[in-house]
């Protein structure tokens, strides 16, 4: 069986990546012959959400209760994931590479004393288990063999498309209310704040986002560029450039250690395009490459180009969106 | 007194274009040089502070080769007060090994009457990504671990972390002695002073050997993605190019009215 970990949101469904977890699971179960897929969710599921996993393909649902799971706690998560895997017995246990997703698995790898690959984005075959892993955020692949029970690993972002079951599974909620050690409750969160309004939420799902990097000059040279994100209505993104040189807050960085970002149109000024900054805005659907350099990686990698100096081009494209609204 | 002992790996510069060993076992950083990554520098920065703090010493240490000796001089340039060095080819090394030998090192130095209370780790390293050395370490050591946290303080024996999580801002605060994992973004690393990396250059770092034969990572080989074929659109080359940016912004629809 394939035991696969569901984050759920605050208004209780199912994040994306699980689902694309689920539906990498559903894969995994194909070829070896149909195997049993069950989800664990923290907290008691709706109705709406069993029925939502029911339609990936997920057979029994696991929900893990009681008050070890009021508060996130890594440890606690894994122990009850490996409670509901000792009983049912699976032999894989996965997640989506979200940072609870690695971090739980990471301890249900260590406490079962197997290896644990993390962000897989397709597995290579059974025997020997193979999954093969984005590493230096995503400019390598690594072939990794999960050779142990369980096999453990995550589910990188966007690997695949979360895509519902042809055939739905039963669905059938178990609530499980496993014991948790006091050990595994002490690093647990004690408080969580709202982030303040406008953070790194709005970045995340903004249709277009101007993005601008050392091009930019200093941090007095956004002028232009924020001009641009308000007729677009767009938001800003940052390179690790600017956030480090104290231009702009971090919470504006796209990339690797920074926001991860799917808009329609990204316009990246002034950015170059290193890999680490493309890990947080490859999943854009059209970039506009802005930039001095027609050899940049972020220029050769675009959908569409501007070649020259960010301080002339962007006021010129202003102008002419002003010009054309009348 | 908290003296920290901060993580730090020596990973190829991948800034620019990332080229594999010819065994496939790694990355070549003969051309494109090498750095400390990034969620490290920023552990190292928290750990001064909270050293800082309460009169306490950071000890910073790596698991490398002889050259990654560089990583430690940095972090000793900018607060660093002691660097230990696990002399090994990393390549040879999985998550269970770096967790096991780091594990080596905090019960030595404890016995040896310098203890840390606190162990401090990138998140995840920016070469292998595996996201697991601090969950493993903690396991060795028996201590709670908090991952993927961008603040750390220490007051009263209690360390109290933040960063964001999947719902908001979360602050976990748990007794020491622990291991916590540190995400970029919190704090700015500092820049060495002239005097700091003098300093750092004299300091003695202590060298050790492994405490046994690493069981190795679980890797087949690593590969490169296919490159993708350039199919880039150049709309035109300086001012001259606006009204055919915005006639694409027409055409993608994004020109709000
Ligand atoms: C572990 C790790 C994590 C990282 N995480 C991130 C991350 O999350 N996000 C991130 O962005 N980076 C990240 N980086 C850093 C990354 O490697 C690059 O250093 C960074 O993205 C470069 O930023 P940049 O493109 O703004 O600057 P540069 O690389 O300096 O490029 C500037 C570009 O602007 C162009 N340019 C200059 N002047 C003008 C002008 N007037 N008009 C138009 N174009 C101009 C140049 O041709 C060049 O292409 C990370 C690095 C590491 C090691």
């Amino acid at each position: 069986m394939i035991l696969v970990l569901v984050e759920v949101t605050p208004a209780g469904e199912a994040v994306e990546t699980s689902c694309e977890a689920l539906t990498f699971a559903r894969d995994l179960s194909a070829a070896g012959g149909g195997v049993a897929i069950d989800a664990v969710v923290v907290g008691r599921p709706d109705d709406a959400l069993v029925g939502e996993l029911a339609s990936y393909g997920v057979r029994r649902v696991h929900a893990l209760t009681g008050s070890a799971y009021d508060a996130y706690a890594g440890a606690a998560w894994a122990a009850g994931m490996l409670a509901v895997r000792e009983r049912a017995g699976s032999v894989v246990l996965m997640a989506a590479g979200t940072s609870r997703g690695n971090e739980v698995l990471a301890h249900a790898a260590a406490r079962t004393g197997v290896p644990m690959a993390a962000n897989a984005v397709s597995f290579g075959g059974l025997s020997p288990f193979t999954v093969t892993r984005q590493v230096v955020g995503g400019a390598a692949l690594e072939e990794m063999q999960l050779g142990q029970r369980p096999a453990v690993f995550t589910v990188a972002g966007h690997a695949v498309q979360a895509t519902p079951a042809d055939a739905p599974g039963a669905g059938e909620l178990v609530v499980e209310t496993p014991d948790v050690a006091e050990a595994d409750l002490v690093a647990r969160v004690v408080s969580t704040d709202e982030p303040a309004p406008d953070l790194s939420g709005a970045l995340k799902s903004a249709r277009v986002v101007v993005g601008a990097g050392r091009g930019a000059g200093s941090a007095d040279g956004f002028g232009e560029i924020l001009e641009l994100v308000d007729l677009l209505d767009a938001s800003l993104g940052v390179s690790r450039v600017v956030t480090s040189l104290g231009w702009r807050p971090h919470h504006e960085q796209v990339g690797q250690t920074g926001s991860r970002i799917a808009p329609d149109l990204y316009i990246p000024c002034g950015i170059s395009g290193a890999i680490q900054h493309w890990a947080g805005c490859s999943s854009a659907k059209a970039i506009l490459a802005i930039n001095t350099d027609p050899d940049a990686p972020m220029v050769t990698k675009a959908t569409h180009a501007v070649i020259g100096d960010l301080h002339e081009v962007i006021p010129a494209v202003n102008a002419e969106i002003r010009r054309r609204r009348g | 007194m908290t003296s920290p002992l901060v993580c730090v790996k020596r990973v190829v510069d991948s800034s620019s274009e990332v080229v594999l060993t010819e065994d496939g076992q790694g990355v070549d950083g003969r051309f494109a040089g090498f750095t400390t990554s990034a969620h490290e520098e920023c552990a190292v920065e928290l750990a001064v502070r909270v050293a800082a703090a309460d009169g306490g010493t950071v000890t910073v240490m790596t698991l490398g080769d002889a050259d990654a000796v560089e990583q430690l001089r940095s972090a000793l340039a900018v607060g660093c007060g002691a660097a230990t060095h696990v002399l090994a080819d990393p390549q040879g090394y999985g998550p269970a090994d770096v967790a096991r030998e780091i594990a080596a090192v905090v019960r030595d130095h404890e016995a040896a009457g310098s203890p840390h209370q606190l162990v401090l780790l990138g998140n995840d390293a920016a070469d292998t990504g595996d996201f697991q050395v601090g969950i493993r370490l903690a396991y060795e050591l028996g201590w709670p671990v908090v991952n993927g946290v961008s603040t750390v303080s220490v007051s009263d024996g209690e360390v109290t972390a933040s960063g964001a999580g999947p719902d908001g801002f979360e602050t976990y605060r748990l007794p020491l002695p622990a291991v916590v994992t540190i995400l970029e973004g919190g704090v700015e690393p500092r820049y060495p002073t002239v005097p700091g990396r003098m300093k750092a250059k004299k300091a003695p770092i202590e060298e050790r050997e492994p405490t046994g034969e690493p069981v190795g990572p679980s890797r087949v080989r690593l590969v490169l993605p296919p490159p993708s074929a350039s199919s880039v659109q150049v709309l035109g080359e300086g001012a001259g190019a606006a009204a055919a940016v915005v006639d694409l912004f027409e055409e993608l629809g994004v020109l709000a009215r």
